[in-house]
């Protein structure tokens, strides 16, 4: 369980964050949204204790910056929206890293087992003992997020997790994603652009302006076609199609920002 | 299907592994060697048989091949460690304890040394060595504090250092005497020739106690390379393990040179060569640069003891010369070698 109450972050030039709270239940995907600069990555990283904030942040009722960085690295996992190019190392090697809160010094056969279905589940075990700066930029993402899913936590915050996939990965690691929320009871945060994305996998949505929470709801309650001209500026025409709603981008509204 | 195919690929990583001991079981070997052909070889020709018929009565043996080959293996494992961990640090694999300044410190304390002091008060060299060493570290680690400091604003940090430290090694050039350019100059070579029991113990006692403690941080050295806010996730505290390593690193570099003079590249090469062999794992890195950076130094000794025989070139002109070109190729292969 992880909560925000009211946190405000400041970068030195500008205002970021202005009072956002949410919370993130067990089992539950929460899509944040919102334009360029509103402040997703910025609260993202507030959450997973890469920044401290002022306001509080709690993961199991305690405060964020109170619990270990070794104790927290097991309850929580991150994927930064930056993945390096280059790695000195297999793409196994890289996934397991993610096993770093667990280890001493050799991996145990539990570690390779996890690391291994980390990286099966992103459809990775091709690559497996390929060098890490051989792989696509699509590739490199996903065993990013393989990396994080080896961490085994019970709290996924992913900043953007689909921005350099195709279709059909953003797909699966989406479908991925909900299976783990489903099947093991992984709360998971992520940032997206991508309206249908949110609006077909996300149980909730967070849509942020300018560092506040514009709508904390259901896709089908948050993402409306006045929220959106609201927030991104806008006309979309939004359609209740076969497997849920599609938003169609019609043109920048006249006006707003 | 899936089952054996985890196994598989858990069971082609076990291989890699064992692979990668073997290799570092080889460098092993091939040091100890390295080491024996550089206790009998040298200008004064003293064989093997010499050396088993002489035994412990032999002067040259005890008091000259004995301490330099210890000598290169301290140096050369403090350099390489020193240069594989500035590489995690800076997440930059052209970085080296050179590329900050480190040694251009060193080299501006020891002129500093010989001027105020002489070069025969080898304590006044070694410890301005030393001093401007740690300055210099100390300086760098202030920058990397600084909130905003990039690994890039180190490795720039470090050039402007550099550009400091030689315009002040000028100035003393300038100042000092035609005896004390001299003492300088051949500082500034590299040597191991003149390494004494006393300059062995102190640079043992700089380097050896550093190498475990950054063995031991091999697992979050391999997370830095991720990236800081990959490492800070998983558990890693960042700024903490940057200082510590950094310092440890210009420890081993300073006890490295400030006795035996710059000799460059080790820093560089060593770690290169570790990492073509065991990959880019600091728990296989750090022992495999350790190795590869003593071997290094010890068969460049022993190229500048015989080339020109009886002449003795320093280590320092070897290793610039095999290092450069070395250099070039690490820049031409980048693609896959370049990490």
């Amino acid at each position: 369980m992880l909560t925000a109450r009211n946190i405000f972050y400041d970068y030195p030039e500008r205002q970021v964050l202005r009072g956002v709270s949410l919370s993130l239940a067990p089992g539950e995907v929460l899509a944040v949204l919102g334009p360029n600069g509103a402040g997703k990555s910025t609260l993202l990283r507030c959450l997973a204790g890469a920044l401290s904030p002022k306001g509080q942040v709690e993961l199991d009722g305690r405060a964020l910056e109170s619990v270990p960085p070794a104790e927290r690295a097991r309850l929580l996992a991150f994927v930064p929206q930056h993945v390096p190019p280059r790695l000195p190392m297999t793409v196994f090697e890289a996934v397991l890293l993610g096993r770093r809160p667990y280890l001493s010094w050799r991996p145990r056969q539990q570690d390779l087992e996890a690391a291994w279905e980390a990286l099966s589940l992103m459809g990775l075990g091709e690559l497996a003992h390929r060098e890490f700066s051989e792989i696509s930029g699509g590739q490199r993402q996903k065993a990013a997020l393989a990396r994080a899913l080896a961490q085994e936590s019970r709290l996924l915050v992913m900043d953007e997790p689909t921005s350099s996939l195709d279709l059909k990965h953003q797909l699966q690691v989406m479908t991925v994603l909900c299976a783990l929320a489903e099947e093991r009871d992984t709360g998971v945060i992520l940032a997206v652009h991508d309206l249908n994305l949110a609006a077909r996998f996300a149980h909730r949505v967070i849509l942020l302006h300018d560092g506040r929470v514009e709508a904390d709801a259901p896709p089908s309650e948050a993402l409306t076609e006045e929220s959106i001209r609201r927030v991104y500026g806008v006309e979309v025409l939004r359609m209740e199609a076969g497997p849920g709603t599609m938003f169609f981008p019609m043109s920048a509204a006249s006006g707003t920002a | 299907m899936e089952a054996s195919e985890a196994k598989a690929g858990i069971e082609a990583y076990g291989a890699l592994t064992g692979r990668r001991s073997a290799r570092i079981a080889a460098l092993g070997a091939l040091l100890s060697l390295a080491a024996l052909f550089s206790l009998v070889v040298g200008s004064s020709s003293t064989g093997i048989m010499d050396v088993l018929r002489v035994g412990l009565d032999g002067v040259i043996f005890w008091e000259l091949r004995v301490p330099r080959v210890i000598m290169g293996l301290l140096v050369g494992s403090g350099l390489a460690v020193g240069g594989a961990v500035t590489q995690a640090v800076l997440r930059n694999p052209l970085a080296s304890p050179f590329t900050l300044g480190v040694a251009s410190g060193a080299g501006f304390g020891a002129a500093l040394g010989i001027v105020l002091a002489g070069a025969i008060a080898k304590w006044a060299v070694a410890g301005g060595a030393f001093s401007f060493a740690l300055i210099t570290a100390l300086f760098i680690l202030g920058v990397a504090r600084m909130k905003s400091a990039t690994p890039e604003t180190l490795v720039l940090a470090g050039v402007a250092i550099m550009f400091l430290f030689s315009a002040g090694t000028s100035l003393l050039q300038f100042l000092g005497t035609e005896q004390q350019i001299q003492s300088i100059v051949f500082w500034s070579f590299g040597n191991l020739s003149r390494a004494s029991w006393t300059d062995i113990l102190i640079a043992a006692g700089m380097i050896l106690p550093a190498l475990p403690a950054l063995f031991l941080r091999a697992w979050d050295l391999n997370l830095l390379l991720a990236g800081d806010e990959m490492a800070a996730s998983l558990g890693v505290r960042v700024e903490r393990l940057r200082l510590t390593a950094l310092l440890l690193a210009a420890l081993m570099t300073a006890g490295a040179i400030c006795f035996t003079g710059v000799i460059g590249f080790i820093g560089l090469v060593g770690p290169h060569v570790a990492r073509l062999m065991v990959g880019g794992d600091h728990r296989f890195l750090l022992p495999a640069s350790a190795l590869s950076g003593a071997l290094l130094v010890l068969v460049s000794d022993c190229l500048g003891r015989t080339l020109f025989a009886p002449h003795m070139v320093p280590i320092g002109i070897v290793t610039a010369f095999l290092g450069v070109p070395f250099f070039f190729g690490l820049l031409m292969r980048r693609k896959r070698e370049f990490w």
